[in-house]
């Protein structure tokens, strides 16, 4: 247990189901980790109502996840607890590698101004837990159930049913939809008796969170075979509470059960902080790291997110991110499947968006991972050969890879999306996340929190009364957010939103409820925009000529 | 599109062979292997083409003998 966090401990209640036989819920969510407590919050957000299982009481136990990208940020937004993030984290854009004991570059991952989140915030897993339990809670849609384990599920012709063990003993329940999100070590996944294969990596790495008041600017730090840790790497962030998570690399031959001993590890973070830092340990694991993912994540109504679907190795924050998003783009179609507005089908989008999106996380991370521990004497020498190179040249720069820190993935390849007909010379293509960008008002604003919970379309110019009432008609309306200056209308003070998304007169892009680009089109037209929308709900399966 | 100039091309050749050999002759395995590592990037990065370069690999490769 850290000692600058002391973890809540949410009560266990009775539930209504443990008295009854025969208990069924439209959606039910296994763990209550950082993805399942997302997937609650962000079906409540839509109104959707869920009940929660985690077999424990209380957030994550030690950190684990610290760096939330800029994605995420908005995601949080949305859900409301960003700025909590913001009042409580660390902000940063700025990363610095070093090769032994000198820098060899820099590198600023958001350069440009105009943005509501910063590239990331740190934070430790186990407050952003806190604040999406919060969330739930204040929702008064999430039923959360603490100590509810869940044993063993069953697949139904139609729906799921599921075991749960509890402190009073043993209760089932039947779901319309499970969505496992019971993380790397999934008890849905090996019931359902699927593998989970992929890349192993042998080096071990020591994880520790020390608390310290130390200097160090609020930057991401990584060495190459330092003094401090010869022939290894090093990683070291600033966490909230003067908290500071520090990897260090131990090879293929550590023993983890010696190495996360007090005194093996104190001595090793004594010679990287030196002999003067006053320091306590919070946190110590020792890790090896994978790169893996289910075949498929959607099995009939059981849908995975987050760890139990796939797993990465952390260089690159890419597992939380990864996870968070996956609910991002899950909840707003079980939402529309739910209320009967878009057809089963469109929960199979979910496989096709979010497979190439686990694919894009694991492809950076296993090559991160790849190029900090090398594994045969040829790949050591194209990694030093490289570091060599680019403390004297900016070329070789690219080539050293301390990890590709989490971007959001564009569904290129959507069956959702309409493809351009038009051209544009910048802005989101279908598939990719909106652009976010200042809007003139009292006290600052942003283009994302105009957004609507359902499709949006942004237009630059103006829509007259007529079309306006026909983008309002019907089970799944559009709501308007228009670029322009007229009253209701957005405002583009800096022109950044015309430069960001190349709007003119009638430029157009539909935004689907995630946020990300259905279709984008340079005459504001509703019959195009009405299919699309269609499309994007899998209601139009063939190509649109 | 560029592509791999397999044509021979070096005037002085011998010359060329002499000063790669020279560079390696006060290196260990090891540091000799960082610097045909490093060569390999300076000269991938001056033909500033990935697609030429894979080829140029294909080439070498395909030329070893058992
Ligand atoms: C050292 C380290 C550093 C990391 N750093 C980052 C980072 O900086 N940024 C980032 O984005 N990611 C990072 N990650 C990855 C991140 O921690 C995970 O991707 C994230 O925790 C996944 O969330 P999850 O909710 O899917 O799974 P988990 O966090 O594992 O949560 C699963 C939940 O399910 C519950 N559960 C399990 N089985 C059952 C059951 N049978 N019944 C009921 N409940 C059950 C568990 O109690 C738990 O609450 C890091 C990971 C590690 C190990």
């Amino acid at each position: 247990m850290p000692l600058s966090y002391q973890n809540p401990v949410y009560p266990y209640r009775r539930n209504a189901d443990q008295d009854r036989s025969g208990g069924h819920h439209p959606v039910v969510i296994v763990g209550g980790g950082m993805v399942g407590l997302g997937m609650a919050v962000d079906l409540a957000w839509r109104g959707v109502a869920s009940v929660v299982l985690d077999d424990n009481n209380t957030v994550s136990v030690g950190s684990r996840a610290i760096c939330h990208a800029k994605r995420a940020l908005e995601i949080y937004d949305r859900w409301g607890i960003a700025d909590r993030l913001r009042g409580k984290g660390i902000l940063w854009n700025l990363g610095r590698v070093f090769l032994r004991d000198r820098q060899i570059y820099d590198f600023n991952l958001q350069p440009e101004e105009g943005h509501a989140w910063p590239a990331f915030i740190n934070l430790q897993q186990y407050y952003l837990e806190e604040y999406l339990v919060d969330a739930a809670l204040a929702s008064g849609l999430v039923d959360l159930r603490w100590k509810n384990e869940v044993a063993g599920i069953r697949q139904l012709p139609v729906g799921v049913e599921l075991d749960i063990v509890t402190p009073d003993g043993a209760y089932s329940i039947a779901c319309d939809w499970l969505i496992a999100c019971d993380g790397a070590g999934s008890v849905v996944r090996r019931t359902l008796g699927l593998e989970f294969d992929g890349k192993i990596f042998e080096d071990r790495f020591l994880i520790a969170d020390v608390q310290m008041k130390a200097e160090f600017p609020t930057e991401r730090w990584f060495w190459f075979d330092p003094p401090f840790n010869p022939g290894q790497s090093a990683l070291l962030h600033r966490q909230a509470d003067d908290v500071f998570r520090i990897d260090l690399q131990l090879g293929a031959d550590a023993d983890p059960e010696v190495e996360r001993q007090p005194e093996r590890v104190i001595p090793r973070l004594r010679a990287m902080l030196g002999p003067d830092m006053p320091f306590e340990l919070d946190w110590v694991s020792v890790y090896t790291f994978c790169c893996r993912r289910l075949e498929r994540f959607r099995h009939g109504r059981v849908v995975f997110a987050g760890d139990s679907a796939h797993q990465v190795s952390p260089f690159g924050a890419r597992g939380g991110n990864g996870g968070v998003q996956d609910v991002d783009n899950l909840g707003w179609k079980l939402a529309l499947v739910l209320s009967g507005a878009a057809p089963e089908s469109l929960i199979d989008s979910y496989d096709a968006e979010r497979i190439p999106a686990a694919d894009e996380n694991i492809l950076n991370s296993t090559r991160s991972t790849d190029f900090i521990s090398p594994k045969n004497g040829a790949s050591r020498a194209f990694r030093d050969a490289a570091l060599e190179l680019a403390a004297s040249h900016a070329f070789a720069r690219p080539l050293v890879n301390s990890g590709r820190l989490s971007r959001p993935h564009a569904y290129a390849a959507s069956p959702l999306s309409t493809a351009d007909r038009d051209a544009f010379v910048a802005g989101p293509a279908p598939g990719a996340p909106l652009i976010d960008a200042p809007v003139e008002a009292a006290g600052g604003d942003w283009l994302l929190h105009h957004m609507a919970t359902g499709f949006t379309a942004l237009v630059f110019g103006d829509v007259s009364p007529r079309d306006r009432a026909r983008l309002a008609e019907g089970p799944v309306p559009i709501s308007l957010c228009v670029v322009g200056e007229g009253a209701g209308s957005v405002r583009d003070a800096a022109g950044l939103i015309a430069g960001r998304y190349d709007g003119r007169a009638g430029t157009t892009y539909l935004v689907r409820p995630d946020q990300h680009v259905a279709a984008r089109f340079r005459q504001f037209d509703v019959a195009a925009l009405l299919e699309a929308r269609d499309r994007a709900m899998g209601r139009v399966r063939e190509a649109m000529a | 599109m560029n592509r791999l100039l397999t044509e021979p091309r070096l005037a002085r050749a011998d010359d060329l062979f002499e000063a790669l050999v020279e560079a390696h002759r006060e290196l260990d395995e090891a540091a000799s292997d960082r610097l045909h590592a490093r060569l390999v990037f300076v000269l991938a990065n001056h033909i500033g083409d990935e697609a030429v370069v894979l080829e140029a690999l294909a080439v070498a490769r395909a030329a070893a003998l058992e």
